[in-house]
């Protein structure tokens, strides 16, 4: 059974978002995680890049495989996570603990579509 | 309607180990166990077995079995002793690659073509048609055998162990029949039950050592894979195979998928049908030039392929290293002064050195070794360096 986190959003593509104020920061999830295996790659939107929901804003790369990442929100990125660039297995053995960026959002209510830990969980269990 | 998928006679065993599963060749085969890191490093250090039985098996017979096999194969099989396999391709008339194979010289009158899975039907088809004024029988016996491939450096010794048997003056690219293992273990003759499977399908009278091998009697095991690592490939009948498979995986060696398989070939700059090679990509194309013997004076393709090499190609496979750390995969395009000018074929980040390389198909004026180049990724592009395609050494026994 995939690890969820209480307190996060989950999405139906296998991101998280953590809120922290006005800005959200955005990762992949322990199912998603062990889904794609060994990730070798993280390909991440630079800093003031716009991303919009449900729009790919990057992907994570595994040994076989690209796959996209789709953001949950819309708005600025205001950082992304650099560490992941030399050390983009992270993902896989603390995929809560590493986000890949942090982006300021333009609307919050687009959290209200987003799914608890859960609801998640269920979701998990019906794929 | 697709056709439904076939399966080997290892299937169950995959599915019980709990293997992902996916459609290659129209079989349902196992694209990862553990996970194609830790299992490419097994074959890397010690030692994995494959599930190959999906490989397709064609035998010809007949008193002009050699003639023909040099006018349907590149490589040059006159002359050849027998326990001799040549690596090379069936071409069409214009050049381009029916399939690259092995064949296996059992004697002058018995031969074996190994084939790739996905290209059985066509491969027989072709081999039958073009067999037409030889006295020769071509069958396709891939359903009399099954395969397993052992690789790593320590698969010598896994085989002394596991089957008695000491391989170790068997050469590289050689094959000899060994006793098929019993269930009891070691090496004695079967019994008459087990003995009866295939052997009908590869016609022992005329097939002595194919028809003993699909009868369950012996093996046939050569010093051959697709990894870049020394190793063997048993061929046996399903049962035999299914034990063999069983006796190998109770002595600890790693069960290894295809996606390794795909991750340690393309490591060593092997080609796979289907991306390196095609009807549309010729041997020379993807400089595989030594495997296609222009000292023989006929096979088919001779003449396209004589006019590739004098008159030069226009197109080349070559490596490539990118910069970055990003995973150049097949289909993408690679661009230089913002112009496409060719596509990878295949490519990774490959598990042995961390590189990310990719074989891809170039025009001949961005072909030469150090040439810049990019590869567009998604939104970006990536610069990189035309290079050699081995990019890992390999580590054959010869």
């Amino acid at each position: 059974m995939a690890k969820t986190i209480e307190g996060l959003y989950y999405s139906e593509t296998h991101e998280w978002v953590k809120v922290e104020g006005n800005e959200a920061l955005i990762g992949i999830t322990d199912y998603a995680q062990h889904a794609l295996g060994n990730i070798v790659y993280v390909d991440m939107p630079d800093e003031d890049d716009q991303v919009t929901k449900d729009e790919d804003f990057g992907a994570v790369e595994s040994v076989k495989a690209a796959s996209d990442l789709i953001s949950p929100l819309t708005g600025v990125v205001v950082a992304r996570n650099e560490v992941l660039e030399d050390e983009s297995g992270l993902l896989n053995s603390d995929p809560y603990g590493n986000w890949i960026i942090r982006v300021k959002m333009d609307d919050p209510s687009e959290l209200d579509s987003m799914m608890d830990a859960a609801a998640y969980e269920a979701f998990c269990a019906r794929a | 309607m697709e056709a439904p998928l076939k399966t080997t006679c290892l299937h169950d065993r995959h599915v019980a180990l709990g293997a992902q599963m996916t459609p290659f060749g129209g079989f349902d085969m196992p694209m990862q166990y553990t996970g194609i890191v830790e299992e490419h490093n097994a074959v890397r250090h010690r030692c994995g077995m494959f599930d190959v039985s999906h490989m397709g098996e064609i035998l010809v017979t007949g008193p002009q079995a050699e003639e023909y096999v040099g006018h349907v194969f590149t490589n040059d099989v006159r002359g050849i002793p027998d326990g001799k396999i040549l690596y090379g391709m069936m071409l069409y008339p214009d050049g381009g690659t029916v399939d690259d194979l092995l064949v296996y010289k059992c004697s002058d009158s018995e031969w074996l073509l190994v084939v790739n899975a996905s290209n059985i039907a066509k491969d027989f088809e072709w081999a039958r048609k073009n067999a037409e004024g030889f006295d020769v029988e071509v069958t396709d016996v891939s359903d009399a055998f099954g395969e397993i491939a052992l690789q790593g450096p320590e698969a010598e010794k896994k085989v002394l162990e596991v089957l008695g048997v000491d391989l170790k003056d068997l050469v590289f690219y050689t094959f000899v029949s060994i006793p098929a293992p019993t269930a009891a273990g070691g090496v004695e003759a079967q019994p008459a039950e087990v003995a009866a499977e295939g052997a009908d399908a590869a016609g022992r009278g005329k097939s002595p050592v194919c028809g003993a091998a699909a009868s369950g009697e012996m093996m046939i095991v050569s010093r051959t894979g697709y990894t870049g690592e020394d190793g063997f490939e048993f061929y046996g009948s399903p049962a035999v195979i299914r034990r063999l498979w069983d006796m190998l995986a109770a002595s600890g060696v790693t069960p290894c998928s295809l996606g390794c398989r795909d991750t340690l070939r393309f490591e060593v700059g092997l080609p796979l049908y289907g991306h390196e090679l095609s009807a549309e990509i010729s041997p020379i194309e993807a400089g595989l030039g030594m495997f296609v013997k222009m000292d023989k004076p006929e096979f088919i393709g001779r003449d396209a392929v004589l006019r590739q090499k004098t008159e030069g190609v226009r197109r080349k496979i070559v490596g490539i290293e990118l910069k970055d750390k990003a995973v150049p995969r097949a289909g993408y395009p690679v661009e230089a002064g913002g112009v496409q000018v060719g596509e990878v074929t295949t490519g990774y980040q490959s598990i042995s050195t961390g590189r990310s390389v990719c074989m891809a198909m170039v025009d001949i004026a961005h072909a030469a070794l150090g040439t810049e180049v990019s590869v567009r990724i998604r939104r970006r592009t990536f610069d990189g360096t035309v290079c050699r395609k081995r990019f890992y050494d390999k580590n054959y026994k010869k």
